[in-house]
C-alpha cells in the first residue's frame, strides 16, 4: 500500500499539484486520471523520487520515503517496477539484456538464473523469442511490453506505468491494460497508472483518482465514475461520444429496472 | 572496456590523419622559414619535434577528441536524458551518474595520453616524410634534428596536459548531456556548447599548465 499526504509542487512559482492525498491499495490497479498539464505524471514522479515534493510525504507500506536516508530509499526502489511513457528501453542493449538489466545490477542472481528470469517475464508479456531484438526493432505496443517484463523482472512489490498506451493503437491498448491488470493481481502489487484514456478507466480502474489543476477533485471506482457529480469530471469524461451514449444505456437500463 | 574502446578505438583514424598530417604541414612550414646558409637543416627536425610534443600532439589532439568525444559524450547523454533512460536508471535504485559519467571520465584519463603518444609518434613520422620526399631535408638532418637536446621532462608534460585534458573534456561533456532537458534540439544545443566549452577549457587549461609547468 501507498499513502501520499498533502503533496504540494511548484516550478518557477507555478503551482502543479496543491495538497494531493490519498492511498493506493495493493493487489489493485489504482488510477491517476486527468487531462493533460493537471499534474499526473508530476504526480507519480513525486512518489516514486525522481521529482521531490515541496510538501508532503509518502509512505510505501509503512516505511517513509520522501525525505529519507538514501539506503532506506534505494531499497524502497528496489521494490519499484517502472513503465515509463515512450519505455525508456535502453537503446544500446538487446530485448534480453533490457529485462536482464536490473537482475545484474540488484540481484545476486548467477547468469543461468537470470536468463531463466528474463524468459519467463518475456513470456508473461507475451514475447517470447524476441531475446536478441534491439527496441529500434520493435513496435510502440512491443516495447511498451518489453517495459513491463523489464519492471516485473526483479520481482516488483510497486508497479508505476506513466500513460502505457499512448500512441497505441485502441487494441494493442486494452491488452496492454489487460496485461497490467492481469500482473497487479496475479503478483499481488500495488500499481499505479498514470491516463488520460477513458477505455482504461472502464477497463482496469479498480481505484480511481481524479486530478483537476494540481487537486484531487474525485476518487472512486470504475464503477461509479459516470454517476459523478463533479463538474470538471463530467465535463473530462463525456467530452467523449462514446462515453456520453454508454451513460445514456446506463440511465435507460435503470430506468427500465425501476 | 566499452568506453575506453568508444573513446579510443574508435578515436584512432582521425587522431592519426590530423597528426601525421600537422607534422608534414609543420616540417614544411618550418622549412620554408628557415632558408638561411647559417642555420644548420637538422634545425628544422628539432623546431618541429618540440612544437609536436609540447603543444601540437596534447593539444591539437585534445581539441579534435573534444569534437568527435565530447560530442558523442553529451549526445549520448542528453539522448538518454530526454528519452527517460536516465529516470529509468534512478527508478531502479542505480545512481545514474555514477554509472553513466564515472566510466566516461576513467575511459577518458586512460585513454587520451595513449592517444598523445600516438599522435607525438605519426607527427614526427609524418614530418619525416614530408621532409625527405619533398627533398626540404634528408633523413639524416631530420633525424639528427629530432635526437637534438631532448628534455624527457617534456613528454611527461604532455603527458600531465593530456590527462588535465580528458578529465576537463569527459567532465564538461557529461555535464552538458546529463542535464539536457527538452527535446532533440536541445540535445542538439548540448552536444554543441559541450564542444565550445570543452575547447575553450582546454585552451584555457593549456596556457595555465605551460606558466604552471614549464
Amino acid at each position: 500500500m501507498i499513502e501520499i499526504h498533502n503533496i504540494h509542487k511548484s516550478f518557477n512559482g507555478k503551482k502543479v499539484l496543491d495538497g494531493v492525498s490519498g492511498v493506493f491499495q495493493t493487489g489493485k490497479t489504482n488510477l491517476l486520471l486527468g487531462a493533460s498539464g493537471t499534474g499526473k505524471s508530476v504526480l507519480l514522479k513525486c512518489i516514486v523520487g525522481l521529482v521531490k515534493p515541496d510538501i508532503g510525504s509518502v509512505t510505501f507500506d509503512g516505511t517513509y520515503f520522501t525525505n529519507n536516508k538514501l539506503d532506506i530509499k534505494q531499497e524502497i526502489r528496489r521494490k519499484i517496477g517502472m513503465l515509463f511513457q515512450g519505455s525508456a528501453l535502453f537503446d544500446s542493449m538487446t530485448v534480453e539484456e533490457n529485462v536482464e538489466f536490473p537482475l545484474k545490477m540488484l540481484n545476486g542472481m548467477s547468469k543461468d538464473e537470470r536468463l531463466d528470469r528474463v524468459n519467463f517475464c518475456l513470456q508473461r508479456v507475451g514475447l517470447e523469442g524476441t531475446n536478441k531484438k534491439m527496441p529500434s526493432e520493435l513496435s510502440g505496443g512491443m516495447k511498451k511490453r518489453v517495459g513491463i517484463a523489464r519492471a516485473i523482472a526483479p520481482k516488483c512489490t510497486y508497479l508505476f506505468c506513466d500513460e502505457p498506451n499512448s500512441g497505441l493503437d485502441p487494441l494493442t491498448a486494452l491488452k496492454i491494460d489487460r496485461l497490467i491488470k492481469e500482473i497487479t493481481e496475479e503478483y499481488n502489487i500495488t500499481t499505479i497508472v498514470v491516463t488520460h484514456d477513458m477505455n482504461s478507466v472502464i477497463e482496469i480502474g479498480d481505484n480511481i483518482m481524479f486530478l483537476y489543476e494540481g487537486k484531487k477533485l474525485w476518487e472512486g471506482t470504475s464503477d461509479n465514475i459516470l454517476d459523478s457529480d463533479v463538474p470538471e469530471l463530467n465535463e473530462f469524461i463525456f467530452a467523449n461520444r462514446l462515453m456520453r451514449d454508454a451513460k445514456k444505456v446506463e440511465e435507460e437500463e435503470r430506468n427500465q429496472a425501476e | 572496456m566499452d568506453e575506453a574502446i568508444l573513446i579510443g578505438i574508435n578515436s584512432i583514424f582521425i587522431v592519426a590523419l590530423v597528426s601525421t598530417f600537422i607534422g608534414a604541414v609543420s616540417t614544411v612550414q618550418v622549412s620554408y622559414n628557415m632558408e638561411s646558409a647559417f642555420i644548420p637543416r637538422s634545425t628544422i627536425g628539432f623546431i618541429v619535434r618540440e612544437m609536436i610534443i609540447l603543444e601540437l600532439a596534447p593539444t591539437i589532439t585534445s581539441i579534435v577528441l573534444a569534437g568527435k568525444v565530447g560530442s558523442s559524450i553529451a549526445g549520448g547523454l542528453g539522448t538518454m536524458q530526454i528519452t527517460e533512460q536516465v529516470d529509468a536508471l534512478e527508478v531502479m535504485g542505480i545512481n545514474s551518474i555514477s554509472y553513466l559519467v564515472l566510466p566516461k571520465i576513467i575511459a577518458a584519463l586512460l585513454v587520451f595520453p595513449m592517444l598523445v603518444i600516438l599522435a607525438m609518434f605519426l607527427g614526427l613520422m609524418g614530418g619525416y616524410l614530408a621532409g625527405t620526399l619533398t627533398g626540404q631535408l634528408t633523413a639524416q638532418e631530420y633525424i639528427t634534428g629530432i635526437r637534438i637536446d631532448f628534455i624527457p621532462y617534456n613528454i611527461t608534460f604532455a603527458l600531465i596536459k593530456s590527462v588535465i585534458f580528458a578529465f576537463l573534456i569527459s567532465s564538461i561533456s557529461s555535464f552538458r548531456g546529463y542535464f539536457t532537458s527538452g527535446g532533440a534540439l536541445e540535445v542538439g544545443s548540448a552536444s554543441t556548447a559541450a564542444v565550445t566549452n570543452s575547447v575553450i577549457a582546454v585552451l584555457i587549461a593549456d596556457f595555465v599548465c605551460a606558466q604552471l609547468l614549464l
